[in-house]
């Protein structure tokens, strides 16, 4: 997520072309698994940064009638965010990189196995390495009485639901790129979506517009399941989020593996 | 032939950034400008509303020259990963300029000076923008331009020489994110350092970018800084020039044999 | 300084550790030369290149380059230096002439000076309608003339070429060679590394054959090839292929003033290739196929530094 914030400030197109010079160096590299690891630490420090520390300046926070602590509000949104993000790089950046320069796909496409298959592969990988850090982060949350156990475990399959979602989102948006240029619109929105879904303070207090247009965006309906399961209130509500998500996980895939067809198969 | 150099060998280094720079800045400066400003709506003014006033003033104003000092802190960092072992690995720039009379001081220099001129146009633009938010209350505020030129050579300084001695990018993300970004996020930007436990708030006196926020923040509010102006400065100058020390037998020894 | 000779190498030593890449090398180059290091891989032909251009310091030994000394005036040496690296350090985000402007500004040319060099030097190599494209799109061999004009901006009085056509296909190494010649002619002094014989004997006046690190032999191109080789070589085939080729090589003894046998054929060093054909038939020899050449740098350089692969 905080990739957005700092990563977003390098030019796409360099560190592609630094990808693009240096393949498997990440594999290949001393500190992979370190790499991998230190994944998880993004948004335990933006709990600890945004949810205790600005949240001590805070103290309580009502929404919807219902009283919680700072960190409790923030604590789901940076759940349902390193989701996203997991997803996300997994799905653009990489996906994009393989698609682009690595012709895996090609040589993928040259046996059996159809496009929406290599897509739903994709997909499933960015899942499992999501799920790996959103299970850690759930974890923290309840040492750190953010939420309860049994809620956490109902909110688990939630996050591989936003999982789902956005890296379909991705891997549809992928196959639109032009080229690394992109990647800096494609950030700057995801750090947008990242500040203003209800993450840090509740859509409510924005004007009826914005609040309406972030009510169409998916990491506003992310935060919104996951929050509510954390917090413990489900309701009929949360299908309609879940609902949402679903459908975009699914034309997401469906709309990428056309693409993909009609590219590599043409 | 008996050439009259009309140009510093660090100026044509310079110039090299600055013709590279021609062609993606519009892309950065979305990156560097739009995004902060982002940030101050979504927490300065979202989440502000909720907290009130901090130290005495409203939670935007108080997080403005943190957001300030960060994001100089975010582009010197940020250009000195990538592109730096770029230079050396792909792109063999540094190499080229080698075997010119540029030398490997010119090349620190040019690198570091073009961080300051980036670094400094958005600083400007993102003052402007804040003018109108209501966030700048002293005549000092732009003294911020100073202190964020200075805070970019400080961690521009070291990172290079990082840059310019490792051989795998992969470092860069251990990097961000075990070093730049609990920096960015616990030196005093959105909350006061002081509520940090004593063991992370000696980190955070440790950390450059803290001692850029109490300057910043001293100039836009109009108010002391924590230490005394001489002492956050010095700390500052302090990392700037072991950094180019630093820097400068980095690029030495990856160029020379 | 008109005849003094740019380049002065006594006892030249580079270490690495403890390996030995230049072993104590002696070697001058006068101005307008055109002077070729030839030499296998490993020879040590780069890293006096690389001393030569001030870029790496010598572990032992006295090298002067335009009467300065290389470790002292390593700065003013390469103000008047063209080098052409073995590896292409082209910018790949500037454009063709952003490239020699920016190189020019290096030297501290002043940029109306920079872009006078820079568009005369892409007429020179033929890049001119190339000028505000990218270097990312160019052949290997449209890139490395570009890299000989960005050598050229300074106008130099020494031009370094490291390996100039390794990896380009013939036409493009022809087309170089043929501006290198011009090069040559303008009164430029070249100073390049190859291992390709052809290369050296079409653009040097003057070569030494590295191996080991250390110099084997100097001379220009024909004299090398008639102080180590003969005039004519004969290339002989037999029909029992690759058996029998010790055997002939036995019977074949004297008739040339060395023999060679290679897996599949035998060549035979001789001054006369007619008179040697005529004693093969002579001994009763049955070749099957039979090739009378001129003798090449090719087969001093193979005399020279054996034909073992040192990769």
């Amino acid at each position: 997520m905080v990739t957005t914030l700092v990563v977003s400030r390098l030019s796409p197109g360099r560190v592609g072309a630094v990808i693009n010079r240096n393949v498997g160096a990440l594999r290949s590299g001393p500190s992979y698994w370190v790499v991998l690891l230190s994944g998880f630490f993004e948004p335990l420090l933006y709990l600890l940064s945004i949810g205790v520390g600005v949240g001590a300046l805070i103290g309580e926070l009502t929404v919807d009638g219902r009283t919680m602590s700072y960190a409790s509000f923030v604590a789901p949104a940076m759940l349902a965010v390193s989701a996203m993000s997991g997803a996300l790089a997994e799905t653009t950046f990489n996906f994009f990189f393989k698609l682009k320069y690595m012709k895996t796909f090609e040589a993928v496409l040259a046996t059996p196995v159809r496009p929406v298959e290599v897509a739903v592969g994709e997909l499933v990988w960015a899942i499992v390495r999501g799920s790996l850090y959103t299970a850690i982060f759930l974890v923290v949350m309840v040492a750190m009485g953010l939420t309860e156990a049994g809620w956490a475990v109902a909110a688990f399959p939630a996050t591989v639901l936003v999982g789902l979602a956005f890296g379909g989102l991705g891997m549809a948006v992928s196959t639109l790129m032009r080229g690394w240029q992109d990647f800096d619109l494609l950030s700057t929105g995801q750090f947008a979506l990242f500040l203003f879904s209800g993450t840090f303070s509740p859509v409510r207090d924005y004007p009826v517009g914005v609040e309406v247009l972030i009510q169409v965006t998916p990491l506003y309906h992310a935060v919104e399941l996951v929050r509510g399961l954390c917090m413990g209130v489900p309701g009929w509500g949360l299908l309609g989020h879940a609902l949402y998500l679903a459908v975009l996980a699914a034309v997401g895939v469906w709309f990428a593996s056309r693409r993909l067809e009609r590219t590599l198969c043409a | 032939m008996a050439l009259t150099r009309s140009v510093h060998p660090t100026f044509a280094v310079l110039e090299r950034h600055l013709t590279l720079y021609r062609r993606l800045w519009q892309a950065s400066v979305f990156s560097s400008f739009v995004m902060p400003v982002l940030f101050l709506l979504s927490i300065g003014i979202g989440v502000g509303g909720y907290v009130g006033s901090v130290q005495g003033v409203d939670y935007l104003s108080w997080i403005v020259p943190g957001v300030l000092a960060s994001t100089a802190f975010q582009i010197a960092v940020g250009e000195s990963t990538y592109a730096v072992l770029g230079d050396f690995k792909w792109v063999r720039a540094y190499h080229a300029m080698r075997a010119t009379p540029v030398n490997v001081a010119d090349m620190v220099r040019g690198h570091l000076l073009y961080l300051v001129f980036r670094v400094t146009v958005t600083v400007l633009a993102f003052l402007v923008v804040v003018v109108f938010f209501g966030g700048l209350h002293s005549p000092w505020a732009p003294a911020t331009v100073l202190v964020c030129a200075l805070v970019t050579v400080a961690v521009a300084a070291p990172v290079t020489a990082f840059a310019a001695t490792i051989d795998q990018d992969s470092y860069f993300a251990l990097l961000f994110r075990l070093i730049v970004l609990p920096a960015a996020l616990f030196s005093g930007v959105f909350f006061p350092v002081e509520q940090l436990v004593v063991g992370f708030r000696l980190l955070a006196y440790a950390s450059p970018l803290w001692h850029a926020v109490e300057l910043c923040r001293a100039a836009t509010l109009g108010r002391a800084p924590a230490w005394p102006v001489w002492a956050h400065a010095g700390y500052l100058l302090v990392w700037a020039v072991v950094g180019v020390v630093l820097a400068v037998r980095a690029f030495r020894g990856r160029l020379e044999d | 300084m008109a005849d003094q000779p740019l380049i002065v190498a006594r006892g030249l030593v580079k270490r690495f550790g403890d390996f030995t890449a230049v072993d104590g090398i002696d070697l001058e180059v006068a101005p307008g030369e055109a002077f070729g290091f030839l030499g296998p891989n490993g020879a040590g032909k780069s890293s006096t290149m690389r001393m030569i251009g001030c870029v790496s310091v010598p572990t032992a030994g006295e090298l002067r380059i335009l009467g300065m000394d290389a470790v002292r005036d390593g700065p003013r040496i390469r103000a008047r230096l063209g080098v052409c690296p073995q590896l292409d350090n082209l910018d790949p985000d500037l454009t063709v002439r952003e490239n020699l402007v920016t190189y020019a500004r290096y030297f501290g040319l002043s940029r109306a000076e920079s872009r006078r060099r820079a568009d005369e030097l892409l007429e020179f190599v033929q890049l001119s309608d190339r000028a505000n494209g990218k270097v990312e799109p160019l052949s290997g061999g449209m890139k490395r003339r570009l890299t000989i004009a960005r050598a050229m901006v300074n106008e130099p009085d020494l031009v370094l070429l490291d390996e100039p056509t390794t990896g380009l296909d013939p036409q493009a190494r022809h087309l170089l060679w043929e501006r290198l010649f011009r090069l040559k002619q303008r009164g430029a002094t070249l100073v390049l590394t190859t291992h390709y014989m052809d290369e050296a004997e079409q653009l040097c006046d003057r070569l030494v054959v590295m191996d080991g690190g250390r110099i084997v032999a100097e001379g220009s191109p024909r004299s090398l090839i008639e102080t180590y080789s003969t005039a004519e070589v004969v290339e002989l085939r037999f029909p029992d292929g690759l058996e029998g080729v010790a055997g002939h090589a036995a019977a074949l003894a004297g008739v040339g003033k060395r023999v060679d046998p290679l897996p599949d054929r035998v060549l035979v060093y001789v001054d006369d290739g007619d008179a040697a054909l005529a004693e093969v038939q002579r001994r009763g020899l049955e070749p099957s196929s039979v090739l009378v050449r001129r003798s090449t740098l090719e087969d001093v350089f193979l005399h020279l530094t054996g034909r073992t692969l040192v990769d």
